[in-house]
């Protein structure tokens, strides 16, 4: 197990995780890599790229189905898609009810007993939104990824949620062996965006190790159920994917114990981007006509 | 008042009192009861096949099974280390359950402690209660170590135990190099067999990863999840020593569950050492006294370069017989002629008693190991199991019990039941009846529900004293699982000729 590396794809819900971090796993599909992609989200949405499915059938649907998480075999829950790529989905409960952090635990311990990460060269933990409980922090443990890659873009709200990640991170890392990859940067078109995601890095004593622009070619993609890689390989952002997945091949071992920033030091930064205006103290609480 | 203090009645005949049957009579106004005669018309019918085949369609209710969770085989197995704490991150109540399910099999103190997850900790973790937990533990009962497990709340929200204790040792409250081995141990997935094997494969873990091993003659033991693990280690050790073997056994609670009352109490009596649980790294084989309780922990031995030896809680003449001939030839050591003289005794034994035993029916249930070991054995006798319930039964056991059964003609008519709990067995006692039941305590309301003795042998047995302190495994242990069997068929057979002609002095 000693060559297996595994890494995780954080990020603030709908910045692009997913696509992000299938692509980029094409892009090393492409490299040669034998790759493992474990999504950890009840939607279920992190390998429709590279399965051109709707969405696949979860292990802990299909347990549910079974009876028992030990009712099933890997070759239940396990498909495989474009350049080989071995994908399981965790699933979980219906929103608003269960647990699906605990899904997260039952499904990554499945497949470790089950053996499905051998003879792989790569398992990658897609993750939704937060670090919110113990459950989604189940991929940063000890023995399961070394490094974290956190999706984000210039937005305020992609950043806070980048710095809550790192003190998730921190959390773990202080114990175990869990760092953090560095910061991949979704283009939102924002003033300033790659200076401040840049910024945001070093704060975070990491680095941006891309800057994804924004191109339509992904939507394209994404509409036929593909990966830009599949689609389009000759494409401008193909080449950005290959990229991206060259600099997370060389950046094993180079991850950091992150320094997460209060949310006063993070607007403090926005500031100085003049992202955000300096808060003038006498308009707070005044309404319209008090103006 | 019945009850008065110059004669003082304990629960067992002050509620047989007039003034409590009166009260217990009138009770019934208030309780919406419904007549005695339709209690009984219910009654007969779920003895029915009609209600048997309903039973058996039964999904999303499980009512009466034989197993325990996770966690109470994870305090059993740390608790046979020497000067070992075991310790539940989670709740409080889930240990007193664990504790008081051992003082009640035992007769004996179970030492073991939580840290006291409550509703605070469920929504910010238990990190904290990690942390002042370690340190306590360690300053007032001063353990050589701490073992790890978990109950469901803290497995719900997801804590992770290795960083939990790393971080305790990063803030100081407990030094460095103190051994604090830890399993995971959902106690809604599996049984307390699993969670004997994940506590064992966690202990082992922590003393053997990245350790060089040097392969020596010896021998590792693993008992399993055994409540009988007194009597039964107590006889392992005997016979190992009559070989001559250099062995391990690994957690051996022995002593813990029989201390002496010498006016001294003795937190951590006896259990496997540390150093001789680092050093069985070392060792040629591990031979697991019942496989299926330490599976994940036998896969981890064999990792090592160890062989593996599986048997399944070994009683009868055939099922020791493997045993000591595989611990002769992974070490050499030949068996000593006094154990063939054990060996031939009991032979003589089961010979006198064999007509007895001979064809008569049986239902029994337990632990996945328990039900392979106590099935050898009345089909070594000529007796016929029918019904076999294994609650907590993992894949492949239904598979080696059948090849088992059909191996012999004793096991034809037996039938299997994985998965099942004590209600499914009553409408198997009620709808087939057959003459022995073989179970633990909990077999008692069958015994008397369906009318059908039961022979005490499994976990947790309460209702009855001291049965831990006898083997039943080895030849001597065989000799005493006959005995309780043959004492049971008389006392049935004498029952049933009471006043008769047949109500004979010699048997």
């Amino acid at each position: 197990m000693s060559g297996l590396r595994q890494i995780a794809f954080y990020g603030k819900g709908g910045i692009g995780k997913s696509t992000t971090s299938q692509n980029t796993l094409a892009a090393l599909a492409e490299m040669g890599q034998k790759i493992l992609i474990v999504g950890c989200d009840p939607k279920a949405d992190s390998t429709r790229l590279i399965l051109h499915a709707k969405a696949q059938d979860t292990v802990l649907s299909l347990a549910a189905e079974a009876g028992s998480v030990e009712d099933l075999e890997l070759e239940d829950v396990l498909r495989v898609g474009y350049r080989d790529i071995r994908c399981v989905e965790s699933g979980g409960p219906e929103p608003g009810v269960g647990c699906a952090g605990r899904g997260v635990i039952t499904a990554i311990n499945f497949l470790e007993e089950n053996g499905a990460y051998d003879g792989v060269d790569y398992v990658s933990y897609d993750v939704l939104g937060d670090v919110v409980c113990g459950g989604f922090a189940m991929p940063i443990r000890e023995n399961k990824a070394q490094e974290i890659y956190i999706v984000m873009s210039g937005e305020m709200m992609a950043m806070y949620a980048a710095n809550n990640i790192s003190k998730g991170i921190l959390k773990y890392a202080n114990a175990g062996g869990v760092r953090l990859g560095g910061l991949i940067c979704n283009e939102r078109q924002t003033d300033k965006e790659w200076e401040l995601a840049d910024a945001l890095a070093t704060r975070l004593g990491t680095k941006l190790i891309h800057f994804v622009p924004r191109d339509n070619t992904v939507q394209h993609a994404e509409l036929r159920r593909m990966t830009v890689l599949e689609y389009d390989p000759a494409s401008k952002q193909a080449e950005e994917y290959r990229q991206l997945a060259g600099k997370i091949h060389a950046n094993a071992g180079n991850g950091t114990i992150p320094t997460p920033i209060t949310m006063e030091e993070l607007e403090d930064l926005l500031l100085e981007f003049g992202i955000m205006q300096k808060e003038d103290e006498s308009i707070i609480g005044k309404a319209a006509s008090a103006a | 008042m019945p009850q008065n203090a110059a004669s003082v009645l304990d629960h067992n005949r002050l509620f047989k009192e007039p003034e409590y049957q009166s009260l217990m009579e009138g009770k019934k106004v208030f309780e919406d009861a419904v007549p005695d005669a339709k209690v009984k018309e219910v009654e007969d019918w779920t003895k029915s096949w009609e209600y048997r085949e309903i039973n058996f369609k039964r999904e999303a209710l499980t009512i009466n099974p034989a197993k325990a969770c996770q966690p109470l085989g994870a305090v059993l197995a740390a608790a046979g280390f020497e000067g070992t704490l075991p310790y539940v991150h989670g709740s409080q109540g889930c240990v007193a359950y664990f504790r008081s399910h051992f003082n009640r099999h035992f007769k004996e103190p179970s030492s073991c402690v939580s840290d006291s997850m409550t509703e605070d900790a469920a929504v910010f973790g238990g990190l904290n209660n990690m942390v002042d937990g370690l340190s306590n533990a360690h300053a007032l009962y001063k353990p050589k170590m701490i073992a790890v497990s978990t109950t469901c709340m803290a497995e719900v929200i997801g804590d992770d135990l290795d960083s939990f204790i790393k971080t305790a040792k990063q803030k100081g409250v407990i030094p460095e190099e103190f051994d604090v081995p830890f399993a995971h141990t959902p106690s809604f997935v599996g049984s307390h067999v699993t969670g004997y094997d994940n506590m064992m494969k966690g202990i082992l873990t922590h003393f053997w990863t990245g350790k060089e091993r040097k392969a020596n003659n010896s021998v590792n033991i693993l008992g399993g999840f055994d409540g009988y693990c007194v009597g039964n280690n107590r006889e392992l050790k005997r016979m190992l020593g009559l070989m001559g073997v250099d062995y391990t056994i690994l957690s051996d609670a022995s002593d813990v569950f029989d201390t002496p009352t010498n006016g001294e109490f003795n937190m951590y009596a006896g259990g496997t050492t540390i150093e001789a649980t680092k050093a069985a790294l070392n060792a040629k084989a591990t031979i697991a006294m019942q496989s299926i309780s330490v599976a994940k922990t036998l896969e981890f031995a064999a990792t090592t370069g160890q062989e593996v030896v599986e048997l399944n809680c070994p009683i009868g003449v055939t099922a020791t017989d493997a045993f000591l001939m595989e611990v002769s030839r992974i070490t050499g050591k030949p068996i000593p002629a006094e154990l063939e003289l054990e060996r031939g005794r009991l032979v003589d034994a089961m010979a006198d008693s064999q007509a007895y035993l001979h064809g008569k029916k049986f239902a029994l249930f337990g632990d996945p190991d328990m039900a392979m070991g106590l099935t050898a054995f009345l089909l070594e006798m000529g007796a016929e199991p029918v019904h076999i319930v294994c609650s907590n039964a993992p894949k492949g056991w239904e598979d080696k019990m059948q090849k088992m059964l059909d191996a012999s003609p004793f096991g034809k008519e037996a039938k299997l039941y994985p998965g099942k709990d004590l209600w499914h067995m009553r409408s198997l006692l009620a709808t087939e009846p057959v003459e022995f039941l073989i179970g633990s305590s909990n077999g008692k309301v069958l015994e008397r529900d369906c009318n059908v003795p039961l022979i005490r042998i499994g976990f947790p047995i309460f209702d009855r004293h001291h049965h831990h302190r006898f083997p039943i495994w080895g030849y001597q242990g065989s000799l005493n699982v006959l005995v309780k069997v043959l004492d049971k068929i008389f006392d049935a057979l004498d029952d049933g000729s009471r006043n008769d002609v047949d109500f004979d002095m010699v048997r």
